[in-house]
């Protein structure tokens, strides 16, 4: 099943024994050749980017579709002709779900290779460990997964949701059903932390009440107790960030306790379409997850991107949103590119603002203050086919804001 | 009142879930000091085991029930090949077996990802098993529970019977208390370990058809349990079944308790600070086994 940011890590000792294994071997992050503003190779008649995706490890499961995702958008810019008529030509790296790594496969992309940008990270500890050499080497990072927010680097570009677009349209959906009470329900690290923290100001100011929080160790299977927590709260609804396998575990657990997406739904932030299927429809059904794509999303632009996905890498693999969201970041990097009139990253960072892309999830348009872009935010419900349909989408793209700054409530936050 | 007997229940199920992944390894560690770190891998196999019947059976209960004796040969033949391959090779070498069966069972995630793909795969529990039952008070009970801890408490008595009353069970009575003896008495003790592996290694399985009720089913499951196991079976004592078995139930009501109290990381804190006070003071474990081997 897909996890979402380094979950599971911890999954016992002797996975912690292979980390320190390999953090000992991928410490050795060179710094030389860091002179700052290494430029792009883009003599020839190809350009080269860089794919630093995991495809080893814990974390292979999710990066791999990611770097499928990547790799159709290559393809379909290349067959159109390539970017300022050079064709891509892609440079991939495996980051191994190892986070010193991934620093050192992105200073070689860099240096060595000498990309034009580089597209890839998942969990929000690779970008954190990749983010420093990045803003060195003033190179260009495109980030496809949501996040927690509260970043802003200007050598990276955000095509997932910051918890603007996720988070609070999720909490705004429950709002408006009459939802009083919520039980909070998460993975003990930073992500679920910080999106509860943000739960519980949204709350506060909104009449609703948190009665209830638990966080579940990543890799934990184990939710006896914390559902007869939220079975004898009584919360009209809860709100979900446990990542990984814990999801089975507590989706099982929810189920054989007679609780039902009727009586008390759970919206979920980490479950998407490759996940459902490795939990099981059985136990997930009726289920609320929000997001900003689904693979039933309508419009000509999605079928497009369904029918490719599935006729170049099997009819049963679904699409997810992080995957649309590393998708759409290639496609929006080429029509920055063609703006900027240059790969310099500096010109194309400023002939960021303003772009859009009719990408499958909807219009799409680049924030160039924020770097993030502005989405659609969408509530689905879990269906028996093992697909999400919307319930709710937010009308137009919420702009984006990472800082939660136009939210009076979020005051006390960061 | 109903929440303290929902919890004492939450601890009674979460301790027949560590029964029945440690009691494998009560039979391979405990009656033959051989350190298996693919037991999680063999748990692995079983839960597989249970996917893959449900490919061509349809009915949910029917697979489950053809699933447990069919992942106790399954995981009891892998047992018994690696019994063979490589853990023969290297008895009374803890320290080799150790690593090796780590390789093992890193091989064995690797062959599971190859087979079966990197994601987790579902398997349909029958209906009967997703509902609860409620009783007197209030409460409810989760059914798949009940059905663990059945399985567990039947597993444990048919393995005692075993044990204490088959010509077998005799053998690796004789051989885990005094090996040498064992051997110039006649007893093919070479055989014994092998039985009694490929026993251990089937009770794996049992255990993954089993967990396949409550939790994910993919090729890092393995990994998440083996922890547990061996320190049910280290607390509870080498070389008999009782120990795990009362240890087993007290760290599930302990786990469940301090987590009712305060939260799943500090509970898991507590267990293992309670584990470390208790082998600080009972290094041999709850119980120990008599014997006047010189060993």
């Amino acid at each position: 099943m897909s996890l979402l940011w380094g979950r599971r890590i911890l999954a016992g000792a002797m996975t912690l024994v292979a980390a320190a294994a390999m953090t000992a071997c991928g410490s050795k992050t060179s710094d030389e050749g860091g002179a700052a503003g290494v430029t792009a190779d883009v003599s020839g008649d190809t350009v080269k980017v860089g794919l630093l995706n995991s495809l080893s490890g814990t974390m292979a499961i999710s990066e791999v579709t990611v770097r499928d995702s990547i790799m159709l958008a290559v393809e379909e810019i290349n067959a159109a002709g390539g970017v300022l008529g050079k064709k891509i030509q892609p440079v991939g790296e495996d980051g191994a779900s190892d986070w010193p790594t991934f620093a050192e496969k992105a200073e070689k992309l860099i240096s060595e290779d000498r990309v034009a940008a580089v597209f890839g990270c998942w969990t929000s500890a690779s970008r954190k460990a990749v983010k420093p050499v990045f803003e060195k080497n003033k190179a260009l990072l495109f980030y496809p997964v949501q996040y927690e927010g509260l970043e802003q680097s200007p050598y990276i570009f955000y095509t997932g949701a910051t918890t603007n677009q996720q988070i609070v349209p999720g909490l705004d959906y429950l709002k408006a059903q009459g939802t009083k009470s919520v039980y909070l329900v998460g993975s003990d690290y930073v992500f679920p932390r910080t999106a509860n923290k943000i739960i519980k100001a949204y709350a506060a100011a909104n009449g609703m009440t948190v009665v209830g929080e638990d966080y579940a160790p990543l890799g934990s299977t184990e939710f006896g107790t914390i559902v007869n927590k939220v079975k004898s709260s009584g919360a009209n609804a809860v709100f979900n960030t446990l990542n990984g396998d814990s999801n089975v575990a507590f989706f099982k657990e929810y189920k054989s306790a007679g609780l039902t997406a009727a009586a008390m739904p759970v919206v979920s932030v980490s479950i998407a379409e490759e996940e459902v299927k490795g939990i099981g429809t059985q136990y997930l059904e009726g289920q609320l997850t929000a997001w900003n794509y689904y693979q039933t999303t309508p419009g000509a632009a999605n079928s497009k991107f369904v029918a490719a996905y599935k006729a170049k890498y099997g009819a049963d693999k679904p699409t997810s949103d992080p995957m649309e969201a590393a998708y759409v970041s290639v496609h929006l990097w080429k029509a920055m590119v063609e703006k900027a009139g240059a790969f310099d990253v500096e010109k194309v960072r400023g002939a960021s603002d303003g772009i859009t892309f009719d990408a499958p999830e909807g219009l799409v348009t680049v924030d160039g203050k924020t770097q993030h872009i502005a989405k659609t935010a969408r509530i689905g419900k879990i269906g028996a086919d093992g697909l999400i349909t919307e319930v709710w989408n937010s009308g137009k793209p919420v702009a984006p804001d990472p800082y939660l700054r136009t939210y009076p409530w979020a005051s006390g936050l960061s | 009142m109903t929440v303290l007997f929902g919890q004492l229940f939450t601890g009674i199920s979460i301790g027949a879930v560590l029964l029945l992944i440690a009691l494998g390894l009560a039979l391979s560690f405990g009656q033959m000091n051989v350190i298996n770190m693919a037991h999680g891998e063999f748990i692995m196999a079983g839960a597989y085991t249970t996917y893959v019947l449900q490919q061509s059976i349809t009915g949910a209960g029917l697979s489950l029930l053809v699933a447990l004796p069919v992942a106790f040969v399954v995981a009891g033949t892998m047992g018994v090949l690696l019994e063979i391959l490589l853990i023969r090779r290297l008895y009374a070498r803890p320290l080799d077996t150790l690593l090796v069966t780590w390789g093992v069972s890193l091989m064995l995630q690797q062959l599971a990802r190859d087979i079966f793909g990197s994601p987790n795969v579902q398997t349909r529990a029958p209906d009967l098993l997703t509902g609860n039952v409620a009783v007197p008070g209030g409460l409810t009970v989760a059914n798949n529970r009940l059905f663990i801890l059945a399985l567990a408490l039947a597993a444990v008595a048919a393995l005692t019977l075993a044990l204490r009353l088959t010509p077998l069970g005799r053998r690796i009575r004789a051989v885990v208390q005094n090996r040498d003896l064992a051997a110039v008495s006649g007893i093919p003790t070479a055989r014994v370990d092998r039985t009694t592996f490929f026993l251990g290694s089937g009770l794996a399985g049992l255990a993954g058809v089993a967990l396949t009720l409550l939790g994910p089913i993919g090729p890092t499951m393995g990994t998440n349990l083996i922890i547990d196991a061996f320190l049910v079976v280290v607390v509870g004592g080498i070389g008999q079944l009782k120990g795990s078995v009362i240890v087993a139930f007290a760290l599930g009501v302990l786990q469940a308790t301090g987590e009712y109290l305060t939260t799943l990381s500090v509970a898991k804190v507590i267990v293992f600070v309670a584990i470390v006070a208790f082998l600080q003071w009972r290094p041999q474990g709850l119980f120990t086994l008599r014997t006047r081997s010189l060993a």
